[in-house]
């Protein structure tokens, strides 16, 4: 054992050979400490017809880890691929079981994203996880051949004010704006979350989107037998050994955080180093087949490739250029040491290559080649260490179909209703209520957080946080662009998982539309407790169920993401959290539609329908700490309504500015386009709400808030009403309003009979974050 | 105009520079750190980013790089050198520039759009502006505290070498809110904002970043400073 715990199997003293595997079957083996079950070791045992040398072993321990392989989500998972459109889908040009999917955006343009977990490593080193996390996502963005154009975190904690909260956020920030700042990659957007579930598992998720030309595009698969492969970029060190398999496989003991040893350690300037190298190389078509080095290290790499490919590889370990001189073989094939890659390159341009290497300073040797031989063989300095067939590591791995069992307080918290919750009703306690609702930590401002990281970087960035969603322009001349957001109302999946997936689906949807572009794609990180737990798998197959039917019925595929088991701490499990990032494409970023509102006098609608749903609402969670009820259907018809009015709206110039209407409600959407744009308005509720407090804080899902300019309203309302979608003019613009009220030279929100001040507001909302984490 | 844009591993607003460039009217010409040839340009911009990674001290590594030998005897000449953050950083750890940029002393890094009042509009890459002219541009930066001696500090005062300072709030801790600073003879300029981060209106919070460009191409021609 190394200081600190991390398992690798015993040496003796003596290399573990094939040879030395056949001649010793009766040899104990730690497979359990490893992660591995019985079974699954027996099933090693099988397929290679003895016992596995330590270094297969460790191989077949990552590979099949849950976070590798999947063996509880694949049964699941294949509904993103089953339920699809007649004749497949026709945007999408690489599908999920690449390292990320890809879409075509048009003009020759091709786009690739994905969204990962890195929760187990961020809260046991929120910095270096954190860090590692948006590393890992860039290089699988990279793997495809797209230069990497932005990244957004979806970000969970536990209570805001919780004393862990105060280590892990901050850390877990400064790690994302340490790496990706120093990447060189704006950050555009995504989420801040707090619930008492994250305490102790909290979700980092990160998120990243390229572009390419088509002819660019790449696969991670060692084709050519006799070509080269070359491992690059920095060397293998002992960080991170039995990440996957100790870290992202286990759940949490009680007694706290000290796996420190298996987290990665980041060095953000390799990566850029990479990233333009990489670059080099793939645009110069040095490369056959590529894949980035994450969990399960050399392990993956080598056996995706081989596995992939032509079948097989043959591999001289002793060749890896390391860190650390004293590393085993079986550490130097489970290590995650970061900024690595590798590439299959045939030998006659081996040397360009290494030319365009040497010009980045960036380390690479050949590590082995590919064969015909059906198997990868890795020797360590001539003497046979591994020899499996490829696909048994990397693709044909443990699959369980684990038991499933409704939660047994469904019933019980569907029947606990949030519509019956005491409301506000004076203007007194309408006003409180809503100044009490911007500073709560999930509707407060992130600037605390979002001001950490580079959002100008590449001069691309159309709209970041806290816009709907980030947008960046991907070609200067003609003005394409991609937008791309991040939602999940996990209160809602935990009422209703089938539904909930959907509206979290829909929310990530909708806030892609309202800046004017058109969803195109879908990619997921699916975070949950063990799946061991019936309860939890039964909710996790409701969720992707519902995602799978709501793709399909929006006419958007999932091109890849990421699942995450035993996010729990000893009973505890998270809120069942799928955080669905909806990527969207727009012709003309001069197009696109702000959530700013413009000058006096504008017309404020709001679109869809609004009914009483306080069922998982962030007003029941805020001002009562209470979770129970129905939660709203998804209406992905009236969805898709929406989304083609404020395209529409966006392409002819009919809206000023759109907002989606989710968490906190209309009166959280009309608050964030006043701050944005300093600018007061009068709002109403219109005539079919009754209740302020409904017409304020519902959740009624489908709905966005619209401007409309004067000489654009008979337009933009005929439109509506000829598509069918309700349009509520429900306010104006009005700089002017102070002089009214009482606050002459303010501006001034007037929500019905309740004034309060821009100023007011801002303090409200800006002061939380600063509060709890420091100036 | 050509205006060389110096790319060091780890920089990483070389593109953004020479985008500026482009705009401003002039051709930007991408320069190696690796070459010390500057290719006949008429001016260099050294961008900003994380040169080596900000590895010992930022700048510390880049000025040691063998165009950076170039520029520095071409600047004693009067070739015009802008460096933008981590440009400003080499700039003063090759001592064409005085004092030192330290840690943001709040500690975190910073984005922000940051409101500056421009002082010295006669070098060679600010004489777009007018003297008090308030603009506003994007500034961020983990180590961007400007720190010299107080004689040093008297004297960039007192000889109108301050090009610009941070308004409303002082971002990083900077002595007497000095954003920006400039050699006597204005040829030199450093500045921790980021004007080309602010050259279209589509994806910077104002066009103000183009002035520091076009001051040069204006320089170029005989019609500035």
């Amino acid at each position: 054992m190394r200081p600190g715990g991390s398992a690798t199997p015993p040496l003796s003293g003596c290399l573990d050979t094939v040879d030395r595997a056949e001649s010793t079957p009766e040899v104990a083996q730690p497979y359990a400490e490893l992660g591995l079950k019985p079974d699954e070791y027996a099933r090693i045992c099988e397929i290679l017809g003895r016992r596995p040398t330590s270094s297969e072993l460790a191989m077949y321990s990552v590979m099949w880890s849950e976070h590798c392989s999947y063996k509880s989500s694949k049964v699941h998972l294949r509904q993103f691929g089953d339920k699809q459109p007649e004749g497949g889908w026709p945007q999408l040009l690489v599908g999920i079981g690449e390292n990320a999917g890809v879409v075509d955006v048009g003009d020759g343009w091709a786009v690739t994203f994905k969204v990962e977990s890195h929760n187990h490593p961020s809260y046991v080193e929120p910095y270096q996880g954190a860090a590692t996390g948006i590393g890992g996502i860039v290089r699988d963005i990279l793997s495809m051949g797209a230069r990497p154009l932005a990244v957004m975190d979806p970000l969970r904690f536990g209570p805001a004010d919780a004393p862990d909260t105060r280590r892990v956020l901050p850390g877990v920030v400064a790690g994302i704006g340490g790496y990706g700042n120093c990447l060189g990659l704006p950050n555009i957007g995504g989420e801040i979350v707090f619930d008492a579930t994250y305490a102790g598992n909290p979700l980092v998720n990160a998120l990243c989107i390229g572009a390419m030309r088509h002819e660019d595009i790449h696969l991670a698969s060692a084709k050519g037998v006799g070509n080269l492969v070359v491992l690059y970029g920095a060397r293998t060190g002992g960080d991170g050994i039995g990440g996957v398999s100790v870290l992202a496989s286990e759940t949490f003991d009680a007694d706290g955080p000290a796996k420190r040893p298996s987290v990665q350690v980041g060095d953000p300037f390799m990566e850029k180093l990479l990233i333009e190298c990489t670059l080099d190389v793939l645009h110069a078509g040095l490369v056959e087949g590529i894949q980035d080095l994450g969990g399960a290290g050399i392990s993956c790499a080598t056996s995706e490739l081989a596995s992939n490919g032509e079948g097989g590889m043959h591999v001289h370990l002793d060749r890896v250029l390391l860190r650390d001189p004293t590393l085993s073989p079986e550490e130097i094939l489970m290590s995650e040491s970061q900024e690595r890659m590798c590439a299959v390159v045939t030998p006659d341009h081996i040397d360009a290559f290494m030319d365009i290497c040497r010009m980045w300073e960036v380390e690479a040797v050949v590590i082995g080649e590919v064969t015909d031989s059906g198997r990868l063989t890795i020797d360590w300095h001539g003497d046979r260490i591994v020899d499996v067939p490829p696909r048994t590591v990397a693709h044909e791995g443990p699959v369980y179909d684990r038991p499933m069992h409704r939660p047994r307080d469904l019933d019980a918290l569907a029947a606990d209703d949030a519509n019956a919750l005491a409301r506000p009703h004076t203007a007194e306690d309408i006003r409180a209520t809503l100044l009490r609702m911007v500073a709560s930590p999930n509707l407060a401002s992130k600037s605390w957080v979002t001001s950490q990281y580079d959002r100008y970087v590449l001069g691309n960035t159309v709209l970041a946080q806290p816009e709907d969603a980030g947008m960046v322009r991907i070609d200067e001349e003609s003005g394409l662009g991609v937008a791309v957001s991040t939602d999940c109302n996990a209160r809602f999946v935990r009422l209703d998982p089938y539904e909930g997936a959907k509206l979290a689906l829909a929310e990530s949807y909708r806030n892609v539309a309202v800046t004017g572009a058109r969803p195109l794609a879908v990619t997921n990180c699916l975070n949950f407790g063990s799946p061991e737990d019936p309860e939890v798998m039964w909710t996790f197959a409701e969720v992707v169920r519902g995602l799978a039917d709501g793709c399909l019925e929006l006419g958007i595929p999932v091109t890849g993401g990421n699942v995450s088991f035993y996010n729990s701490t000893a009973d505890t499990a998270i809120l069942p959290t799928p955080v669905v990032g909806v990527l969207g494409v727009i012709d003309d970023v001069e197009r696109r539609t702000p959530m700013a509102w413009g000058p006096d006098g504008e017309i404020i609608y709001l679109l869809g329908d609004t009914r009483e749903d306080f069922a998982g609402s962030e007003w029941a969670h805020v001002m009562h700490g209470h979770l129970g009820g129905v939660p709203p259907r998804a209406d992905l018809a009236r969805e898709r309504l929406l989304a083609d009015i404020a395209i529409a709206g966006s392409r002819d110039g009919m809206l000023t500015a759109a907002h989606d209407v989710a968490d906190g409600g209309v009166a959280q959407a009309i608050v964030e386009m006043a701050l944005r744009s300093g600018v007061g308005a009068r709002v109403w509720a219109p005539d079919q709400v009754t209740d302020m407090a409904t017409f304020l804080w519902s959740e009624s899902p489908g709905r966005a808030v619209v401007v409309v300019p004067r000489s654009e309203e008979m337009r933009f309302t005929a439109m509506c009403a000829a598509r069918g979608l309700p349009a509520h003019r429900i306010g104006a613009v009005d700089s002017g309003l102070g002089a009214d009220t009482g606050y002459a030279d303010q501006q001034v929100l007037q929500m019905g009979d309740v004034v309060v001040t821009l100023a007011q507001i801002r303090e409200a909302h800006d002061a939380t974050f600063p509060a709890l984490f420091g100036a | 105009m050509k205006i060389g844009v110096v790319t060091f591993p780890g920089s990483l607003d070389d593109r953004d520079a020479a985008r500026a460039v482009g705009l401003a009217g002039g051709d930007a010409v991408s320069l190696w750190h690796g070459d010390d040839d500057l290719k006949g340009v008429d001016a260099v911009v050294l961008p900003g980013g994380f040169s080596y990674g900000d590895y010992l001290r930022c700048g510390a590594i880049a000025r040691f790089a063998p165009v950076m030998r170039t520029i520095v005897e071409r600047a004693g000449q009067g070739l015009p050198v802008l460096g933008i953050c981590n440009g400003f950083q080499i700039l003063c750890e090759a001592h064409l520039l005085p004092g030192a940029l330290t840690r943001n002393d709040h500690l975190h890094f910073v984005c922000r759009d940051q409101r500056l009042r421009m002082e010295r509009v006669d070098t060679d890459w600010t004489n777009s502006f007018a003297v008090g002219e308030e603009i506003v541009i994007p500034l961020k930066n983990g180590e961007g505290g400007y720190v010299a001696d107080d004689a040093t500090l008297d004297r960039l005062e007192g000889d109108g070498l301050v090009v610009a300072r941070y308004l409303d709030v002082n971002p990083n801790g900077s002595r007497r809110d000095i954003a920006g600073i400039s050699n006597p003879s204005g040829t030199i300029v450093g500045l921790m904002p980021h004007p080309e981060h602010a050259v279209e209106s589509l994806t910077g919070p104002s066009t103000d970043g183009l002035g520091f460009f076009s001051s040069t191409i204006r320089s170029l021609v005989g019609i500035g400073s």
